[in-house]
């Protein structure tokens, strides 16, 4: 580049003006920096006094001033704000007399555990005259759920972020649907998007803006939940006047074709909880029945004192919570082998002791153990007297499953349906692959020629007895957590059990599965449209008649064997 | 000529001859002396009495399709109970309008559930010819067509005896229903008179007891005779060798539908008698525990004899009076054990014990 005299001068002259401004810059720089770190720790200083300053501020005798302090505390990002801020609104909060320091105590009879609001650290027990309760009004108690759930709408954890939703939604004021829209778009977690779209909906139908109304209805087709439904029946109906509560003709029938697919939905919920309660119910008969199916099926003995085994497992369910009364869910785990132990017993000491006198009657043996059924009933009366004792339900099998408004699956019930499927695999096993199954089978197929072949045909005689009356037990424990524990439990099951056995056909484990959940699905499908009672006679006399037609049952037993 | 026909029977001579005494020395007595004489019989001895009687036929009833054609029905108090609820809609249309809610014709549970008219299987039980008539149709019939089914696609044993069981059962369920229109859990009750005369004077529950004693001695006497014609045989070798009788021609599910049926409407004749006697009939007569009971009473007295039959329901009935009356924890245990030790040790029952010792003498 060529310069000439006054372009250079030109140019140093610049450079003379540059030089001091960029040295200027960076000196604006680091003043820049230092001061942003100084105003750092500041801040954190600030902040720390603040958090402190503010949850003592919680402690003022005005409530407006309380507030103020509410919402000091609620800006500053803390672990332990939450905490607080939840413990204030359950009542939790307190005062303690000896120091004027927070403290966050829950009642627990007598006394207070109590541990420090600002840091979480375990005081121990204090009395009720130590503390003294931070109170709130009705007006600062819903401010405040509001802002502790604009709070919580931006946490990591998905559940409270819902739970802050729900809240919200529990109490639509202005503020709090202004809160969700804001988040509407920038929720990632779907479950929580619907949800709150959801309400965003059903608030917009009470809009007076047509378009609005109409963007909602058109919405809620694709949710499902009972709020939705109401609303949009409520939308179809018409007040007192005779005027329909939704004016607009179209949003009407767009609301009437979003309640059809809605009801299209809803059936087929309906027709999996139908299923359902089928296949638990079917669980429960076929659990009563299974123990009968080897008894009766593979014995060709008549156990008329098989409900009373189901009974005993019950009551030794009953035993071993009375034994460890603080471990419920373990003294259930314990209580099936226990159950099946003593029913077992039982069974062994009836076949040895009657049934074994008494071998190709019958009749004999089904009046004989009817004569036992009675006994043990009567021993269970005088023992445990003849009121009804109830089984605690373990934390595990209580609450249900919930997948909608209209569809949700009672956790026991799930367990008893599993339960009884392991069972049945247990024995299924049993009886295929042991020694004692297959000598099982052999005397069930033909007894002499099993004796023949030196099989110990009373032994196994026994030992067949005592195995179906142990499942009986194991069905007990499983009953005990669905009804009430009397000595007149298995009564009620026992013409159930031998129709499931008769309808699924004698001497197969398979058939008495397959038919204690048919039964079980029939029963509930009938249910609604005849009545409980009803349902249930309509299937006893359907299997009434289902003898006649195939007196062996569903899956009758081929070959040989069958015609005995 | 009666005595001709009981002739080398001496058992069913005593049997019919205590009978006899029992029908009539205790109405009259309990009529004819004034209350304190030790002649005199209270009424709840009366009624006491009469309901034996009544368990009487209906054990009879059982011996003849258990004992006499091998078929163990676990449903006969069905048939038991239809019989007394027939009698049992007859007294309830004679109360009138003297129910609590005074309606002339509905019946107070009908009233209480706000129903307009009669069912029409109601009607025509305000006349009593038609009334008793249902005593043996409705069992009738029903026994005709279960055992119709049954017996033609030849159920048999146990299988039978499970589904009579299941039949029971679910007439239970049925008759618990308030929409059935027979009472519902409460039944059929507070009933006021029959044929005009009323039901609480000493003068109708004697003649009542003296009908039960009546029906039962030619329940027993017919009974006997049906056993011993050539039909009687045929179901005792049905009882036996039921191949057999087939292959040798005859048709076996017939002869046993006959006896099948008899008995039921056995059974709803001593339903009929019960109920005016009791005062009341509800759904629990078709628990199938009763049904059981009735096969015990059968058992401990001695199957396949039909004054067995006769002994066995009124000693265990007095049992259960009087064990119930005093250690009613105990009554369970001895009726279970009664269960028990009769079909191992007594498989035909105090009559067969008796023939033993007899002949052991002999």
């Amino acid at each position: 580049m060529i310069l000439n005299g006054t372009g250079r001068l030109a140019m140093l002259f610049l450079i003379a003006m540059l030089l001091p401004l960029l040295f200027f810059s960076q000196q604006i720089n680091a003043q820049e920096v230092t001061s942003k770190a100084n105003s750092d720790v500041t801040e954190i200083l600030e902040v720390k006094a603040d958090f402190s300053s503010a949850l003592l501020a919680l402690k003022q005798r005005s409530l407006s001033k309380r507030a103020e302090a509410i919402k000091q505390l609620i800006k500053i990002e803390n672990p332990r704000t939450i905490i607080i801020l939840d413990a204030l609104l359950i009542g939790n909060l307190f005062e303690n007399r000896a120091d004027g320091s927070l403290l966050i105590a829950e009642n627990q009879g007598d006394y207070y555990a109590a541990s420090q609001a600002e840091t979480g650290d375990s005081i121990g027990r204090l009395k009720k005259a130590d503390i003294k309760k931070i109170r709130l009004s009705n007006r600062l108690r819903s401010q405040l759920r509001l802002l502790l759930a604009q709070k919580e709408l931006y946490l990591e954890d998905t559940d409270i972020r819902m739970q802050a939703v729900k809240t919200l939604a529990k109490n639509p004021t202005k503020e709090a649907i202004q809160l969700l829209k804001s988040v509407a778009d920038s929720e990632q977690d779907e479950t929580i998007q619907q949800e709150i779209q959801l309400i965003l909906a059903l608030q917009d139908m009470t809009s007076s803006d047509k378009n609005v109304r109409l963007a909602a209805v058109e919405s809620l087709k694709q949710h499902t939940s009972l709020e939705a439904v109401n609303r949009l029946q409520h939308m179809l109906e018409k007040d007192s006047d005779g005027q329909f509560n939704e004016p607009d003709k179209q949003i009407r029938k767009i609301a009437k074709s979003a309640l059809v697919k809605i009801e299209a939905r809803l059936q087929v919920y309906a027709t999996i909880k139908t299923v359902f309660f089928g296949l638990s119910l079917g669980a429960v008969l076929v659990l009563a029945a299974i123990g009968l199916a080897i008894t009766f099926g593979v014995m060709g003995v008549i156990n008329m004192a098989h409900g009373e085994m189901m009974m005993l497992g019950a009551y030794t369910t009953y035993v071993m919570q009375l034994i460890m009364p603080n471990h419920i869910a373990l003294s259930l785990i314990l209580s099936i082998p226990a159950a099946f132990i003593v029913a077992g017993l039982v069974g062994i000491a009836i076949e040895r002791g009657i049934i074994r006198f008494l071998y190709g009657r019958p009749l004999e043996t089904l009046l004989a153990t009817f004569g036992v059924s009675l006994f043990l009933q009567q021993t269970v009366r005088s023992i445990f007297s003849p009121l009804n004792r109830s089984v605690i339900t373990p934390d595990f099998m209580s609450g249900s499953l919930y997948i909608n408004d209209f569809l949700s699956f009672t956790w026991n019930r799930i367990y008893i349906l599993v339960f009884c499927l392991l069972v049945f695999a247990a024995l299924l096993q049993i009886l295929r692959r042991t020694r004692l199954g297959l000598e099982v089978r052999a005397v069930s197929q033909n007894r002499n020629m099993a004796k023949a072949m030196g099989i110990p045909t009373d032994k196994v005689d026994a030992m067949t007895f005592g195995l179906g009356s142990g499942v009986a037990g194991i069905a007990g424990v499983a009953l005990s957590q669905i009804t009430n524990v009397g000595p007149n439990l298995g009564q009620a099951y026992i013409v159930d059990s031998f129709m499931v056995v008769v309808f699924g056909g004698v001497g197969n484990l398979w058939g008495t599965l397959v038919s204690g959940f048919t039964l079980g699905i029939a029963n509930k499908v009938l249910e609604p449209i005849a009545g409980a009672v009803l349902a249930k006679v309509v299937v006893l006399v359907f299997i009434i008649l289902f003898i006649q037609k195939r007196p062996r049952g569903l899956f009758p037993q081929k070959g040989r064997a069958a015609e005995s | 000529m009666l005595l001709k026909f009981l002739e080398n029977d001496k058992e069913s001579q005593w049997v019919l001859i205590v009978l006899l005494a029992v029908t009539l020395i205790i109405p009259v007595c309990n009529l004819i002396f004034p209350e304190g004489s030790i002649f005199y019989f209270s009424a709840y001895t009366v009624s006491l009495i009469g309901k034996y009687l009544c368990f009487a036929i209906l054990a009879l009833s059982l011996d003849l399709v258990w004992g006499y054609c091998g078929i163990l029905v676990l449903g006969q108090g069905a048939f038991f109970a239809l019989g007394g609820y027939a009698m049992g809609m007859y007294l309830m249309r004679q109360i009138g309008d003297r129910g609590v809610y005074g309606d002339p014709i509905l019946p107070d549970f009908m009233v209480f559930l706000d129903w307009k008219e009669l069912p029409w299987y109601w009607s025509g039980f305000d006349i009593f010819p038609f009334a008793m008539l249902m005593v043996f149709v409705v069992p009738g019939t029903l026994a005709f067509i279960f055992g119709w089914l049954t017996f033609r696609s030849r159920v048999t044993g146990v299988y039978l005896s499970i589904i009579s069981q299941a039949l029971t059962y679910a007439l239970l369920l049925a008759f618990f229903r308030n929409e059935m229109g027979f009472g519902g859990n409460n039944g059929l009750t507070d009933f006021k008179d029959i044929l005009g005369f009323n039901l609480q004077s000493d003068v109708v529950r004697a003649f009542l007891l003296m009908c039960t004693g009546t029906a039962l001695m030619s329940s027993f006497l017919v009974s006997r005779w049906v056993v011993r014609t050539r039909l009687g045989r045929v179901v005792t070798a049905i009882r036996d060798q039921e191949s057999r009788v087939r292959f040798l021609g005859y048709r076996v599910e017939m002869f046993k539908l006959w006896v099948f049926v008899f008995s039921a409407m056995l059974a709803g004749l001593a339903g009929a008698l019960y109920v005016p006697q009791v005062g009341i009939i509800n759904p629990s007569e078709f628990s199938p525990l009763i049904s059981l009971e009735i096969v015990v009473w059968v058992a401990v007295g001695g199957r396949g004899s039909l004054y067995g039959a006769i002994i066995g329901a009124i000693i265990v009935n007095y049992g259960k009076t009087v064990m119930t009356g005093l250690f009613p924890e105990v009554w369970l245990f001895t009726l279970g054990a009664a269960f028990i030790l009769v079909t191992i040790f007594l498989p035909d029952g105090l009559v067969g014990l008796w023939k033993r010792k007899t002949q052991e003498n002999v």
